[in-house]
């Protein structure tokens, strides 16, 4: 096994180089300024020149690449151009924001969608199936953001009953699981959890469905194994895949989505790069990305490894 | 099942939970006023604001003062400079590029130090002066292109000091609106206890430990702040102007670019004031009670003209044409749903830089299409114009919905219109770089609004030849020597009235020159709820938030 985790973590090595180049390259070789945060669109060329030398932005690609690189290996991304803060604090805050909105809407989402897919796998091609399938396309399907201007009006417009947008009251800097908090988080938690829902459901549907179509199930049903035992089974054979769509899905959610964390102004990852894309400040912009990116590259490496846990098999291939 | 008695306590743990939801959440017995920003964080704190003049409204004016300031008093007058904290200024009469300034007795920085000459001269170094200790490249650029010809201060006394310029600006007074005096003391405080390899490192964190904790001499005091949160000022109840001293006790400012999340916060009692709201939600806001001001801002919402060898627009009476060809009024109660004020120039009639020009740009559909026969144009031979635009961007209002309708109308009169939409920040660097560069694709005209704050914005940089890339924005390489001889007579005029004048005489020429397709002003539309009492929307980008009070 630790060979298993060790050989993974290798391979993490050339992606995350390989994501820093591509997050740098990005937002280099797209048209534009890049000191469109600090500099006037009306400024002239001369003035436009001169802080293009103080920030460096005149140095060959790769001399930025490199230095560049080399600053984030120490933990420094640098300083945001709009803002002068550092980056790496601006994205954390960010990040811990978009965390708990992901741990949130995963909770419903998960629950909702694995609840969902085993009544629908257990009861295939009834209307129970029929009914929490549509629930699962519905959620795929329905753009999201809109869903969160629906859920806007009739909760915040017109019953007056959760706040329509922010994080939180009075701008504390920390977050607690108080009312007082959480009532700023249910209607965007459970807008992004419809996706990863409807996913889930899918998914665990399609699981259940064919594991309880096996023959080994046929053959613990005759030994006279329990419904409970029977599930249990089901359960243990249909976890490796349901936990690597899961965690897919929870890395989507850490990326933090730009839609809905600006329809409800949740200060996290997606609305940071909101602000750094409208902006264009481009050390602000690379380290969000470069940050999301390791989130991801490392939460994918934590459900492998969770994977090759629970399925041996996994290991062996 | 549930029983009787579950059943009951249920409907008592939902009747808790929403009394609880429905609670007011910032019960308090100081008066507060929050309001939704269209900015995505709020802008910088330290003093020379970033995000536009959206963040000179919020953080520049309401924490700091300049030595100029703006006349915010008046809905329906042009807003012009007025003193600020100079109380008085006066040109070198030998010597056109040195002004002296008084400077206001008595007021100080919200951390209790002195406002003087030493702080006018620390907060013009802070920007100009390389090798000063406060000097920050990340505020150079928000501040040295609105002042361009602002070289050096020194102090003369206590209260008064000296400016120079490059060369003589009688503009410097207007310039100078954008200079915020924030509290050198403080910043040395911060200075002195930061930690850094050198004296640049202890600067930067000098500045960012400002910003978390600033101090001008403005109306409004920073009391608390989370980046990309909220913003919380309270009354500076010792304000030196007692006329301005905030009614209201606390401004609390949220970012919130979404139109609709802006709307459905108000909507929802979230905020009090909204900047921008959506605008298909007029109606119900209207409806619902809440409160509607849009006024005459100083911006322009223009073509700009190519005028290199070949273009098109060469010929005034295509220039001409394409002016009276669009129904603006059409525009504005159409597609606008009434959030714009027909332009007929940059400034119109009741501001003081207006003149009197003696083309009327109007509707004149007949008389456009005459024109273009002149012209040689006509239904059988259409004269093929390419426009720049960008789909969306900052104070740009509907550029592509806008542009396919100038399309239309200018069809009538014999144009074939060819769009290039390109993003936002593309075209702003295009801006730069001029006409004849390759990244204008081939375009005889650009489309990117423009302020008009003050002379140098609104008229000098596209109207004088030497203007021209790479110098600043005369975009089409506009060559009239007459733009030239009045640009120099405004800028070499330093009594204010004979100035003002001068200017009048610059504006009226280029109307009567079609130097723009002039199309719309943007009204900068806000809704607030009807418990916000005594707001002057004034004809500028600001707003004096001290009038304010809360029912």
């Amino acid at each position: 096994m630790l060979a298993y985790i060790a050989r993974r973590i290798v391979y993490v090595v050339p992606i995350v180089i390989s994501v820093a180049l591509v997050c740098f390259l990005l937002v280099h070789i797209t048209p534009g300024d890049p000191l469109v945060a600090v500099l006037p669109a009306d400024a002239s060329q001369e003035l436009a020149a001169q802080l293009r030398t103080a920030y460096g932005f005149d140095r060959p690609l790769p001399v930025q690449f490199g230095l560049w690189l080399m600053r984030a290996l120490h933990g420094d991304l640098g300083n945001s151009i709009a803002t002068g803060r550092p980056v790496l604090a601006e994205v954390m805050r960010a990040v811990s924001n978009t965390v708990t909105l992901a741990i949130a809407a995963a909770i419903i989402g998960f629950t909702m969608g694995i609840l969902l897919g085993l009544i629908a796998g257990y009861f295939r091609e009834t209307w129970i199936d029929k009914l929490a399938t549509s629930f699962a396309i519905a959620g795929v399907s329905v753009p999201h953001y809109w869903l969160g201007m629906v859920l806007v009006i009739i909760f915040s417009v017109q019953l007056n009953w959760l706040p329509a947008v922010g994080a939180g009251p009075g701008g504390s800097a920390t977050w607690a699981w108080d009312w007082a908090h959480l009532q700023y988080l249910v209607l965007p938690a459970i807008t992004t959890s419809v996706i990863p829902m409807g996913i889930v459901t899918r998914t665990v549907r399609a699981l259940t469905g064919d594991i309880l179509s096996q023959d080994f199930v046929e053959a613990l049903r005759a030994k006279g194994l329990h419904e409970r035992g029977v599930f249990r089974h089901v359960i243990k054979n249909a976890a490796p895949t349901a936990l690597a769509v899961m965690g897919l899905q929870l890395g989507y959610m850490l990326g933090g989505s730009i839609l809905i964390e600006t329809v409800f102004s949740w200060p996290g990852s997606g609305f940071l790069l909101n602000s750094a894309i409208f902006q264009r400040d481009l050390p602000l912009l690379q380290g969000t990305i470069l940050i999301l990116a390791l989130f991801f590259v490392f939460l994918n490496l934590m459900v492998d490894i969770a994977q090759a846990a629970i399925d041996p098999r996994i290991k062996r291939g | 099942m549930l029983t009787k008695k579950n059943t009951r306590a249920a409907w008592i743990a939902v009747l808790a939970l929403a009394t609880a939801a429905a609670w007011p959440r910032e019960a308090s017995a100081d008066t507060v006023l929050r309001i939704g920003m269209t900015a995505a964080d709020i802008p910088r704190t330290l003093g020379q604001p970033d995000q536009g003049f959206e963040g000179n409204r919020f953080t520049g004016l309401t924490m700091y003062d300049a030595l100029t300031g703006w006349d915010l008093s008046s809905a329906e007058k042009a807003s012009v400079v007025i003193p600020g904290l100079a109380t008085e200024w006066k040109v070198d009469d030998a010597d056109k590029t040195k002004w002296v300034f008084k400077l206001r007795p008595g007021v100080t920085f919200h951390d209790g130090s002195p406002f003087n000459a030493d702080a006018v001269v620390w907060n013009v170094e802070k920007v100009l002066k390389q090798d000063a200790p406060q000097f920050d490249a990340s505020q150079v650029g928000v501040t040295a292109s609105r002042m361009p010809t602002l070289a050096s201060a020194k102090k003369i006394d206590d209260m008064t000091v000296e400016l120079t310029t490059k060369e003589p600006d009688s503009f410097l007074p207007i310039n100078l609106t954008n200079l915020f005096m924030a509290s050198p003391a403080k910043w040395q405080h911060f200075y002195d206890k930061a930690e850094g390899a050198d004296a640049k490192a202890k600067s930067q964190a000098a500045w960012t430990a400002f910003a978390k904790d600033a101090a001008g001499t403005g109306p409004w005091k920073m009391a608390s702040f989370t980046p990309r949160e909220r913003l919380e000022l309270v009354k500076n109840a010792s304000y030196w102007d007692k006329a301005r001293v905030p009614k209201v006790d606390k401004m609390v400012l949220l970012p919130m670019p979404e139109a609709n999340a802006r709307t459905a916060a108000l909507l929802s009692g979230q905020v009090d004031w909204v900047e921008a709201p959506a605008p298909d939600a007029l109606p119900e806001l209207k409806q619902r009670g809440f409160k509607l001001y849009a006024n005459e801002q100083p911006h322009v919402w223009p073509w700009q003209f190519s005028r290199v060898e070949g273009s098109p627009w060469n010929d005034i009476r295509v220039r001409k044409a394409a002016n009276l060809c669009v129904d603006r009024e059409g525009l504005k109660d159409g597609l606008l749903a009434g959030l714009m004020v027909p332009a007929t120039g940059t400034f119109e009639p009741g501001h003081p830089w207006r003149g009197k020009p003696s083309f009327e740009i109007k509707y004149d559909k007949a008389a456009a299409q005459k024109l273009m026969q002149e012209a040689g144009f006509g239904p059988n031979k259409k004269l093929t114009v390419k426009t720049q635009t960008s789909a969306s961007g900052s104070g740009q209002m509907q550029p592509l919905p806008m542009n396919e309708y100038l399309q239309q109308a200018l069809a009538e009169c014999y144009f074939d219109v060819q769009l290039d939409v390109i993003e936002w920040n593309t075209l702003f660097t295009n801006w730069r770089r001029g006409a004849k560069d390759p990244s204008a694709n081939g375009s005889h005209a650009t489309n990117v609004t423009y302020a008009a704050m003050d002379p140098f914005f609104a008229l000098v940089r596209f109207l004088q030849s030497g203007m021209a890339p790479p110098v600043s924005n005369n975009w089409g390489f506009i060559n009239n020597p007459k733009f030239d001889e009045l640009v120099k007579k405004a800028r070499q005029t330093f009594d204010p009235a004979a100035r003002d004048a001068a200017l009048a005489e610059l504006h009226a020429a280029s109307v009567d020159d079609a130097a723009f397709l002039y199309v719309a002003h943007d009204v900068g539309p806000r809704a607030m709820s009807p418990k916000v009492t005594g707001v002057v929307q004034p004809k500028s980008w600001f707003i004096d938030f001290s009038l304010v009070s809360m029912k």
